[in-house]
């Protein structure tokens, strides 16, 4: 399956980090966004958290690593992690080509759900990255 | 792209993954018109280069190639090469970062009547690796000569029209040539060899690196610098220890002697995670050598890697741990190449 076409899900909140959280239920899914995998390239490792780890805001939870390079996974909102894909594991490049279906990273339960109000929606990441 | 050495070099065209398998298993092209060209003619070239170069330039004749390094007084690599005995002259193919570097240093130290040339600007130099090579290169070679060729051989022939040099070298661990041709010749040859049936999958500069780093081999400016000598980086096959007068001679006959501090060992992780050049080598948890390259192989799946370690760690199967950005990585040494794969076909 070839990597993915540029694309930015309305339905999705971003963090300046490239990352993206989707509520679903009464949990949240994070990922990265397509630009991310795209500047990452092929990933080829996931180093996941664990279920029952509490993560933070802004800071890492995990890295993927390209042939070349590593790069950490930054937390857009705090809270308890309930589920690691493991399709990830099995398959890193699965993040390159569905980053927001296949390739979602952790689902979470968020403690302070106040927190996505800072994120960005579509439009507004969309300008960011023309800015970049 | 990426920068390397001044030039912008191609990473990657698909996948590097992708580019690695198809070297493994039909054939990928390289353009490695970065690599250097230096050449050294004249009644003295012969004896003026078994002063300068490591190995037993009296091993090769016409035709033949040979690994070797040029090194200074006390040992320390300046660049590992390739020297060709061609008719009328030596060709030396050295790395891109070093050809300044030894063009001075033989400018300086070949005797009169040796001279000495730098064709690195006009000669492109493309890489055609992989077991199904000869059926890429067939109809595009004016004549057989390419297919008759033995490992390390180098011949000349017309490729699409254009005339080249012919090695049976490369950096990947599988059978293929390397062409050298006049600058200007190289598209035309890139262009006929992606037309042709069985054509080679394009490939790029992180490819080139797991390619060379599942077998072992070592690259400038990681595993090899001035501050290390070819005996610690496991290359004593590559030095005329018995015989050789060349620069560092007798600083490396002593360390075959009396054995070196560190050793160049190559590693496999035996749990998930990869290695990175510049991480902790840990022996009873204290930093004890240092990781010079490191990924993910594409033919194992497993994280692998070169380091430097205490000469009594660096035999085959002795486990390390990789402190892999603060997380202790169990290893193993392992001897090279990690793939059952033969670059003399």
């Amino acid at each position: 399956m070839p990597a993915a076409d540029e694309s930015y899900p309305a339905d999705l909140r971003y963090h300046p980090e490239h990352d993206w959280v989707r509520a679903d239920g009464d949990e949240h899914v994070f990922g990265i966004t397509w630009y991310a995998q795209d500047a990452l390239g092929e990933v080829v490792y996931y180093d996941p958290p664990k279920v029952g780890d509490t993560i933070t805001k802004d800071s890492s939870y995990g890295e993927l690593e390209s042939v070349k390079a590593v790069s950490d996974i930054f937390a857009p909102a705090s809270g308890e992690v309930t589920a690691v894909n493991p399709a990830v594991n099995d398959r890193p490049e699965v993040v390159n080509e569905d980053p927001y279906g296949a390739g979602w990273l952790v689902r979470v339960k968020l403690s302070d759900p106040s927190e996505l109000d800072s994120l960005m929606d579509e439009p507004a990441y969309r300008a960011y990255l023309a800015g970049l | 792209m990426g920068e390397f050495a001044g030039w912008d070099m191609p990473l990657y065209y698909s996948t590097a993954s992708a580019e690695h398998r198809a070297v493994r298993t039909a054939c990928g092209l390289f353009d490695v018109s970065h690599m250097g060209q230096l050449e050294v003619s004249g009644a003295a070239a012969r004896e003026g280069l078994s002063r300068a170069l490591t190995n037993d330039l009296s091993e090769i004749g016409p035709g033949q190639g040979q690994y070797s390094l040029l090194c200074q007084d006390d040992g320390g690599v300046i660049d590992d090469l390739i020297v060709y005995a061609l008719a009328d002259r030596y060709l030396l193919v050295v790395n891109a970062s070093n050809i300044a570097a030894c063009r001075e240093w033989l400018a300086e130290r070949l005797p009169t009547g040796a001279d000495l040339a730098d064709r690195s600007p006009e000669v492109a130099m493309l890489a055609l690796q992989g077991p199904r090579w000869a059926e890429a290169l067939r109809p595009l070679a004016a004549t057989p000569l390419a297919f008759s060729l033995d490992y390390f051989d180098i011949g000349e022939d017309v490729i699409a029209g254009v005339p080249c040099l012919i090695a049976r070298t490369g950096y990947t661990g599988e059978p293929g040539v390397e062409l050298m041709c006049p600058w200007d010749g190289a598209p035309a040859i890139w262009d006929a060899l992606m037309s042709v049936e069985g054509a080679p999958a394009p490939a790029g500069l992180v490819a080139r690196d797991t390619l060379r780093l599942e077998m072992g081999y070592p690259l400038y400016g990681q595993e090899l610098s001035r501050e290390r000598t070819p005996i610690e980086a496991g290359l004593k096959w590559a030095c005329d220890i018995v015989g050789g007068g060349f620069a560092g001679a007798e600083v490396m006959r002593r360390q075959v002697e009396e054995g070196t501090a560190d050793r160049l060992a190559m590693f496999r992780l035996t749990e998930p995670g990869i290695p990175r050049p510049g991480q902790d080598v840990l022996i009873d948890g204290r930093p004890a050598g240092r990781v010079t390259s490191g990924t993910l192989s594409p033919s194992l799946d497993v994280g692998i890697g070169m380091a430097y370690v205490p000469s009594a760690s660096a035999a085959p199967d002795t486990d390390l741990v990789i402190d892999v950005r603060g997380k202790p990585k169990a290893a193993r040494t392992a001897r090279r190449p990690l793939v059952a794969t033969s670059p003399k076909e």
